[in-house]
């Protein structure tokens, strides 16, 4: 128990090593902000270009989401992170990672997209065109806002996990929370930095956790 | 441009040099998700169904687990477990800390996903089959299960999918798979060939998985 509680919960290794913790917390945060926007707009992209009813384009779509879906994302990042500097492109870590980052979760946040815009009757649309509306104005007024209204439990679930991927940034040192607690761990040889940081993921994400449970209930009991 | 691209990114002596290297990779990464897949659907489904028992004292650690599991990325929980076990005397092997803690993510989601699927069985098939003079555990068994299981399917595959894709987490702890052999001979032949052979051994594994889970949505689709 003294073990436990020597290197899991040491207050004075805590203490010492706080300010790291809070760096790689805001690095992480700041990771967040960028990643998740873009990869919204990525796949709002890939999504309304596979509902334009061109039958090529939708197939091209389909073969890059699959091929994103397909391949682990921390493959991807060391690709990018170390492919790009052999073609003459120098790319620092944290455009590597939004980088890679892009390419996986707009390849996830376009097929939910794309699920909610299939939801909507043709007819709507139709409507809207009749009425004098351009195709963007369409989209734009009509479809996306109740599309993206539809499919709100599954991009909030995919969210979860994008924040929960941001961890992978750290194998190519990116100072982010998990990186930030492992230079802690190895300067105080000591875990408790690891335990404190997994206990900050856990604040950030179990409230997450807790909506998508709940909202789940309720749609379970509506039907 | 072309060329450069050619010798840095598929570069055939490279590639065929390192072709074994990534071939044992692709043994270790298969029998790793292998085991993770039965592990994971395994704990979770006996966990929903201790669940559905309806014992306080076993439901609450049941839901507290897979809060903690569903919330924590996979990488920390492997880290720690690779990292920071040896602090108080566990020791395991890279494969292990990446078997077990990719196991208890599945776990933890395939519980929520089953526990869904059994709520979503109407009480009105409870009724019916305890009148009939089903025990508790038989009607769980045989009538909601079977049924739960397969309105389970779909979001099941998916994610056991992005769970098993992420064994290549594993080399972030010394588990010779196929990113991490492929980072070494990248290192060694101071080229890029071994990480497209990598990213294609993956896509050679997953590009199926990926498709069959397509096929899963549309034939288990839920019809009202």
């Amino acid at each position: 128990m003294d073990l436990i509680v020597e290197n899991f919960f040491n207050l004075k290794v805590l203490a010492e090593t706080a300010p790291y913790l809070v760096r790689g917390f805001l690095v992480m945060i700041e990771l967040c902000l960028i990643v998740i926007p873009v990869g919204l707009i990525g796949g709002t992209i890939v999504a309304v270009l596979g509902s334009y009813g061109i039958p090529w384009l939708r197939w091209l779509l389909v073969v890059y989401v699959d091929l994103f879906r397909s391949l682990p994302p921390l493959v991807l990042l060391v690709f990018v992170y170390q492919g790009l500097p052999m073609m003459g492109v120098d790319i620092p870590a944290l455009g590597a990672v939004v980088l890679s980052f892009l390419l996986n979760t707009s390849a996830y946040y376009g097929e939910i997209i794309r699920a909610g815009i299939e939801s909507i009757p043709r007819g709507q649309q139709e409507a809207a065109r009749s009425t004098g509306m351009t195709r963007i104005q369409t989209l734009a007024y009509i479809v996306l806002p109740q599309a993206i209204r539809n499919v709100v439990p599954d991009l909030i679930s995919n969210t979860l996990e994008v924040i929960k991927l941001t961890s992978i940034a750290s194998v190519v040192a990116l100072p982010e929370l998990l990186r930030m607690a492992r230079l802690a761990q190895g300067s105080t040889y000591n875990p408790t930095p690891l335990i404190a940081a997994a206990a900050i993921y856990l604040a950030v994400c179990w409230p997450i956790v807790r909506f998508l449970s709940r909202f789940e209930r309720r749609m379970t009991a509506k039907a | 441009m072309l060329a450069r691209l050619q010798e840095n990114f598929f570069n055939l002596d490279v590639a065929w040099r390192y072709l074994p290297s990534i071939g044992e990779g692709m043994i270790v990464t298969i029998h790793l998700a292998v085991l993770i897949v039965f592990t994971g659907l395994g704990l979770g489904l006996l966990l929903a169904f201790l669940r559905a028992l309806q014992w306080r004292v076993l439901s609450w650690p049941i839901v507290i687990f897979a809060d903690i599991f569903r919330a924590l990325p996979p990488l920390v929980v492997l880290i720690i477990f690779y990292f920071a076990g040896p602090f108080v005397g566990i020791r395991m092997s890279g494969f292990v800390a990446t078997w077990l803690s990719l196991s208890l993510a599945l776990a933890a989601f395939a519980e929520e996903i089953f526990w869904a699927g059994i709520l979503s069985v109407g009480r009105g098939q409870w009724e019916a089959a305890r009148s009939t003079g089903l025990r508790y555990g038989q009607t769980l068994g045989y009538v909601v299960l079977p049924q739960a299981v397969r309105l389970a399917i779909p979001p099941l595959t998916n994610r056991t999918i992005a769970v098993t894709k992420m064994t290549a987490l594993a080399s972030v702890v010394a588990v010779e798979e196929i990113l991490a052999n492929a980072a070494t001979a990248q290192a060694y032949s101071a080229n890029t060939t071994p990480l497209t052979m990598a990213a294609i051994a993956y896509l050679v594994i997953f590009v199926p998985l990926v498709a069959f889970s397509r096929w899963i949505e549309h034939r288990f689709a839920w019809k009202h």
